[in-house]
């Protein structure tokens, strides 16, 4: 159970964060909306289609409308970067190889590594990695995109690149964008709307201004990263002895 | 006695659903076919080199020496019994019949089965069959497929290296150091192994291992927990349930065409 | 490139595969791509045949001109009788050839010996060799060298 009466809206157009403590399951929220992964109950709705009725060969086209950057990246080993970028293309697309070529360099050029392109992802650095995923995601013309945890684990240049990026990208061809994260700055700073989540409920929605004037207690602590407060410093015992007697 | 019971019960539907959605992994896998063909046989190829080709060098050398150990066993004791001249029968029935598919197998499983499991678990953890899926591309197809049909046709090949490394290999022991005669050596061989019960049986075999081997370690892969402690399990696994399957349809195999029952 | 240097190997390691099992096949289990041999079947009943089996041997002169085909029991004669099939082109052995079941070695197989005859009609397909010979069963052998001791013993007192 990792979610209680969770009802929330991703705008059209916008970027959302989706931000709260590790172990909120805000990564499990970007998988049911990718639908890998299928809900107790309740509906997701994509698009105006609920995700999870939809037949194996339709949801394969959704999600060729619905591009994805994993937390580490999960460029495919045995590709190099140009084929990796290439692949959604090849696989989705009749465009000849030039035409192919032609978009997989204008994608690297957007992320700035349209000189990477023979390297083999085991000779990437991790900021370079995120970046070659992100051209990845993007080489479909995705109308909606994920982001899982896109600063976890960057240098602050490689997190700076990655929030100017996603910035574009979204004012130049008005892609719909999720990025999850708890990186509270980096996400207030790109996000038209902003929605934390926390022990199962969305404790707080609305625009970045409005969550930074929020006075609720969590999202105060949150926000502020101080160890004490509504969520406990202390991992509370009953839950282990409530684990281990159901095994 | 009543708990016993229960865990006994449990135990074996757990493993019946754990056969069950073995079962359907790889049928699954194998029924949704190929978009493009060109493409699809390009993977077989990447995976015919990374499980056939470099086994290579394992399976000749083990061959090879297991060819020149047994010559070496089989002459002292038929010379007691003054037919020297048998071993090469000795050499090529045994390996045929059994060391051939048997050991290829267990090597198999060790080699490329552990690589396998290793290299899909590695996908997994790295989010790659995630991705797969996301970009609305079935792993199953494009992942499990081509290493499962790689290790079907690569381990009956190997199968035929081996015994043929090994019948050399006995060959240079027996007839260019212990000195029986070349031509029983080769005349009590042909004699002796018929094509139909022990080279055909003995494809047969290594179709059958092949077919096991990999499917374990190809879903051992897929279903492992996605971490560095799980994939190590994982591929532990593949070695230990492969080798024991490996050994028990070999008995079952060879009852039902040796057995004469 | 890379992956030209992969499809010459994997080719290479097909190629190894299907020669090691012609291999097998050809030089160990002896077969051969001769095709089938056009042959003629000839009956023997024997009183015992031992040990001999299907695909036996059948030879003259040592040299293999046949194999048996099958073996059954013939009820009404109480005897074995074996059929095999011999090439074609050896279409010139007497009728009145005897047939007998040898040893290979002490303990080798069993195969068939035909001794040529003196007869002018040779035998055709469906012909029935009736000099025949059985397999030494080697307790037989034994019990008859003991019978002949004693009876030796017995006549010298």
């Amino acid at each position: 159970m990792i979610y209680e009466d969770v009802s929330l809206d991703i705008p059209r157009g916008k970027i959302t964060a989706v931000m709260g403590p590790s172990g909120t399951g805000k990564t499990t929220l970007l998988k049911l909306i990718a639908a890998q992964l299928y809900p107790d109950s309740g509906h997701i709705f994509v698009d105006g289609q609920d995700i999870h009725s939809l037949s194996r060969s339709d949801l394969y086209k959704v999600r060729e409308k619905i591009g994805m950057l994993f937390q580490s990246g999960a460029l495919f080993s045995d590709m190099s970067v140009f084929e990796n970028v290439a692949f959604p293309l090849q696989e989705h697309t009749k465009f000849d190889a030039s035409k192919i070529e032609r978009i997989v360099l204008e994608k690297l050029h957007s992320v700035g590594l349209r000189g990477a392109a023979k390297l083999l992802p085991s000779e990437l650095s991790g900021g370079m990695a995120r970046r070659v995923a992100l051209a990845r995601a993007i080489a479909l013309d995705p109308e909606l995109v994920m982001f899982d945890e896109p600063f976890t684990g960057q240098d602050p240049i490689s997190k700076g690149v990655l929030v100017e990026l996603i910035r574009q990208l979204n004012d130049g061809s008005g892609i719909t964008s999720i990025v999850v994260s708890h990186d509270v700055e980096e996400s207030l700073s790109i996000a038209d709307h902003v929605c934390i989540l926390s022990g199962g409920h969305v404790i707080a929605q609305g625009a970045p201004s409005d969550i930074r004037a929020s006075d609720d207690a969590q999202v105060k602590q949150f926000l502020n990263g101080e160890p004490d407060g509504p969520v406990p410093f202390h991992y509370p015992e009953s839950v282990v002895d409530e684990q281990r007697s159901q095994r | 006695m009543m708990n016993s019971l229960i865990s006994l019960g449990a135990g074996f539907l757990d493993w019946l659903e754990a056969v069950g959605r073995a079962g359907i992994f790889i049928v699954q896998s194998l029924v949704r076919l190929p978009v493009r063909l060109g493409e699809s046989i390009n993977l077989l190829i990447r995976q015919l080199y990374s499980v056939g080709v470099l086994s290579l060098v394992i399976i000749i050398v083990s061959g090879t020496f297991i060819g020149m150990v047994l010559s070496l066993q089989g002459y002292s004791i038929l010379a007691k019994f003054g037919s020297s001249g048998s071993v090469g029968q000795l050499l090529a029935l045994s390996l045929l019949r059994e060391l051939g598919p048997v050991v290829t197998a267990l090597l198999f499983a060790g080699r490329a089965g552990s690589s396998l499991t290793a290299e899909i678990g590695l996908m997994k953890a790295t989010e790659q069959l995630s991705s797969y899926e996301m970009m609305g591309v079935d792993p199953l197809r494009r992942v499990i497929a081509p290493r499962f049909i790689a290790g079907v046709i690569s381990l009956p090949l190997l199968s035929f290296v081996f015994s043929a490394a090994g019948i050399i290999g006995g060959m240079l022991v027996s007839v260019g150091w212990l000195g029986v005669s070349d031509g029983s050596f080769w005349s009590l061989m042909q004699q002796s192994v018929n094509f139909d019960t022990d080279v055909i049986n003995g494809l047969i075999k290594a179709v059958v291992f092949a077919v096991v081997v990999t499917w374990i370690a190809v879903y051992q892969g897929y279903e492992c927990v996605p971490t560095s402690e799980g994939i190590g399990k994982a591929t532990t696994r593949t070695v230990v349930l492969g080798s024991l399957a490996i050994l028990a349809l070999d008995f079952i195999l060879t009852a039902a065409m040796f057995g004469d029952f | 490139m890379r992956s030209k240097r992969v499809e010459l190997l994997v080719g290479c390691f097909i190629v190894l595969g299907v020669v090691a099992f012609v291999y097998l096949a050809i030089q160990v289990s002896g077969l051969a791509f001769t095709g089938k041999k056009d042959t003629y079947q000839v009956v023997a009943e024997f009183d015992d045949i031992g040990g001999l089996t299907d695909r036996s041997k059948v030879t003259i002169a040592g040299v293999t001109v046949g194999h048996v085909v099958s073996i059954s029991y013939d009820k009404k004669l109480y005897m074995a009788k074996v059929t095999m099939a011999i090439d074609s082109d050896v279409n010139n052995i007497p009728v009145d050839s005897s047939i007998a079941i040898l040893t290979s070695g002490l303990l080798g197989e069993k195969y068939l010996g035909i001794t040529i005859g003196a007869d002018e009609k040779v035998l055709k397909n469906g012909s029935q060799i009736y000099d025949t010979q059985s397999a030494l069963v080697l307790e037989n052998l034994i019990s008859q060298f003991l019978f002949n001791k004693t009876s030796q013993s017995d006549s010298k007192k």
